[in-house]
């Protein structure tokens, strides 16, 4: 072979290469990085003084890392089973040949496109307990309401979780309806001339036919949920106290504010494998089968 | 006709009023299923708006949904030009360019790229390109917390820290897992064919590129730009770690503009400057969302 062809061969590798090293640096060299400086005992600065798994040890005794890990049990969980509910539904209404469907679209998809400190600040300014839906509440006749859910501890987890799904459910939306719209018409048809009802052909045939869709929706979500972080700081700065601190916030404080560097390395690192875990099988049945 | 046939046209009319009946309240039922929601949706950001345009005792006095008497725009002009972030108090004026000139780099180094790796990873298959794909897809997953710390010392070596084009780096290393993504579930679709037919003719690996994929690549295209315009615009991990006072970008000295107010807090204020972050990214969706959401649609669901 030719010096020119095989150069011509190795174009697209060389093309490829300014992404694969900004990747292979950005991305694995870094994570490599944090997991060993989670090995140390960096304070302020690096230092490379291996001692085994101290800190993980350390973080699974912090009362505010427990705190943190039980907050995203609640919030994930709940923003991931309403914001799942919600979006359903509302394509499955969608879905009905309705009028203006565009419309319904547009305003159920809008909130996506905000920031979530733009999100967190509108949803501070509602939830406000002397000045939002309190006193809206008030003004419409029911003098006695009371909704201080943002400046009661036990409660504040719940407005992120209200915020979270607001501007969540119009995407988790978008989603299923590609799905519906993807269901075999052919099986539809058949189930109607079998008579079934509206409800059994939904539970027994459509639902089950958005398997995929349901795998998207719960990866986007879980991901979406461990990396929650502005929402966080902008509606709640964790508080009131540390009431809805989430493992991000706790990393980003514990690194940056509290000059813990290896605690944090370690927390990012739990953060990292949670991920990993529901992400992985999830990229790896969509690569295998997608060979085409 | 017989008595029998009357009885049973009657039934069958009783039947079909019914039947409509049915399907009537059905219809009533979705559409206020659907506009219940849609005012749920609506609500926040119409009180958003409402909000910024009152003044401070309106507020105290009305309630969230309460018309403004006299709407006025005095809370965006303080926002935008003297309202104090920290101890700076320029308005939010300069962090809106700081975001402009984060993004439209950020945005076009992505996205070029993205396109790149696609084309490569479709039409010039080589041995492991599955894995190497794998490989970079997972970069659109990880909780970039994992990246934090050696991304700021990085950015330190590199003389980068706190600077706006350190962010924008920071924002193609973090993009290209998507764009590329973006790009490559798009280019699968092209006909091999078409490729071989243009190889055949002699166009070589960029010509084939700009003369057969690109022309044809404009909704992906879209995606891919507002995809990366919305996240990068709405950053704000990335922001509040590696920039501080002048170069933060809109949402960071968004952020510090409503958790420092000092004194009775101006909520119009608050309001008005959450409304001027999220104008961009709004503009964008309602301009070109169509597009969006079809290609959205195409590469999240198979089938």
């Amino acid at each position: 072979m030719s010096i020119a062809k095989r150069l011509r061969g190795s174009l697209p590798l060389f093309v490829m290469a300014p992404s694969l090293t900004l990747i292979g640096v950005g991305v694995y060299g870094f994570i490599a990085t944090t997991f060993v400086l989670s090995l140390t005992s960096s304070r302020m600065f690096p230092k490379f003084d291996f001692v085994g798994f101290d800190q993980y040890v350390r973080l699974f005794s912090n009362d505010r890392w427990h705190i943190a890990v039980h907050n995203m049990v609640i919030f994930g969980g709940l923003y991931m089973v309403l914001g799942t509910l919600l979006g359903l539904l509302l394509a499955i209404f969608i879905d009905q040949r309705i009028r203006a469907e565009g419309f319904f679209r547009t305003v159920y998809l809008y909130p996506m496109a905000l920031s979530f400190v733009v999100t967190g600040v509108i949803w501070q300014w509602m939830l406000n307990p002397s000045l939002g839906i309190e006193k809206l509440l008030h003004d419409w006749g029911f003098v006695e309401a009371k909704f201080r859910w943002l400046v009661d501890p036990e409660w504040a987890i719940y407005t992120v979780v209200i915020a979270g799904v607001w501007q969540v459910t119009g995407f988790v939306m978008a989603i299923f309806l590609a799905g519906l719209r993807g269901v075999d018409t052919e099986i539809l048809k058949a189930a109607r001339v079998d008579g079934a009802s509206p409800w059994k052909t939904y539970t027994r045939i459509i639902i089950p036919a958005l398997r995929p869709a349901f795998m998207t929706v719960l990866v986007v979500e879980g991901n979406l949920a461990i990396k929650s972080y502005d929402l966080v700081i902008a509606l709640t700065k964790g508080g009131p106290g540390i009431s809805t601190e989430l493992p991000s916030t706790f990393m980003y404080s514990t690194t940056f504010n509290r000059n813990d560097l290896a605690l944090g390395a370690s927390s990012a690192v739990i953060m990292l494998m949670t991920v990993a875990a529901i992400v992985i099988p999830y990229l790896y049945m969509e690569l295998k089968d997608d060979k085409r | 006709m017989t008595n029998a046939n009357v009885v049973t046209a009657n039934l069958d009319a009783r039947a079909t009023k019914s039947r409509q009946r049915q399907r009537i309240a059905n219809r009533v039922l979705v559409y206020a299923v659907l506009v219940f929601f849609a005012i749920l949706f609506l609500a926040p950001v119409y009180t958003m708006f409402l909000t910024a345009l009152k003044t401070m005792p309106e507020i105290q006095q009305g309630n969230l949904f309460a018309l403004p008497q006299n709407p006025s725009f005095q809370a965006f002009g303080h926002v935008w030009s003297e309202a104090c972030i920290s101890v700076r108090c320029t308005g939010l004026r300069g962090n809106v360019l700081n975001s402009f000139l984060m993004v439209i780099p950020a945005v076009l180094i992505s996205v070029s790229l993205g396109a790149l790796n696609g084309y490569v990873l479709t039409k010039w298959r080589f041995k492991y390109d599955n894995l190497i794909f794998g490989i970079i897809l997972f970069g659109s997953f990880i909780p970039f917390q994992i990246v934090l710390i050696p991304m700021a010392f990085t950015l330190g070596k590199l003389h980068l820290a706190g600077s706006i084009s350190g962010l924008v780096l920071v924002h193609v290393v973090y993009g290209l897992a998507f764009t590329t993504l973006f790009f490559r579930n798009y280019f699968v679709t092209v006909p091999d064919d078409i490729i071989k037919a243009a190889k055949v003719d002699g166009a070589g690996f960029w010509m084939t590129f700009y003369r057969i994929l690109l022309p044809i690549s404009w909704p992906i295209i879209m995606v891919a730009v507002i995809w990366q315009f919305t996240g990068i615009w709405n950053d704000f991990l990335f922001g509040v770690a590696f920039t501080g006072g002048e170069n933060q970008p809109l949402t960071v000295a968004l952020n510090n503009l409503v958790n420092t107010t000092t004194g009775t807090k101006a909520y119009n204020q608050d309001m008005a400057a959450a409304m001027i972050a999220a104008i961009p990214t709004l503009v964008v969706y309602v301009f070109a969302g169509k597009f969006f959401v079809r290609g959205l649609m195409a590469g999240s669901v198979k089938g």
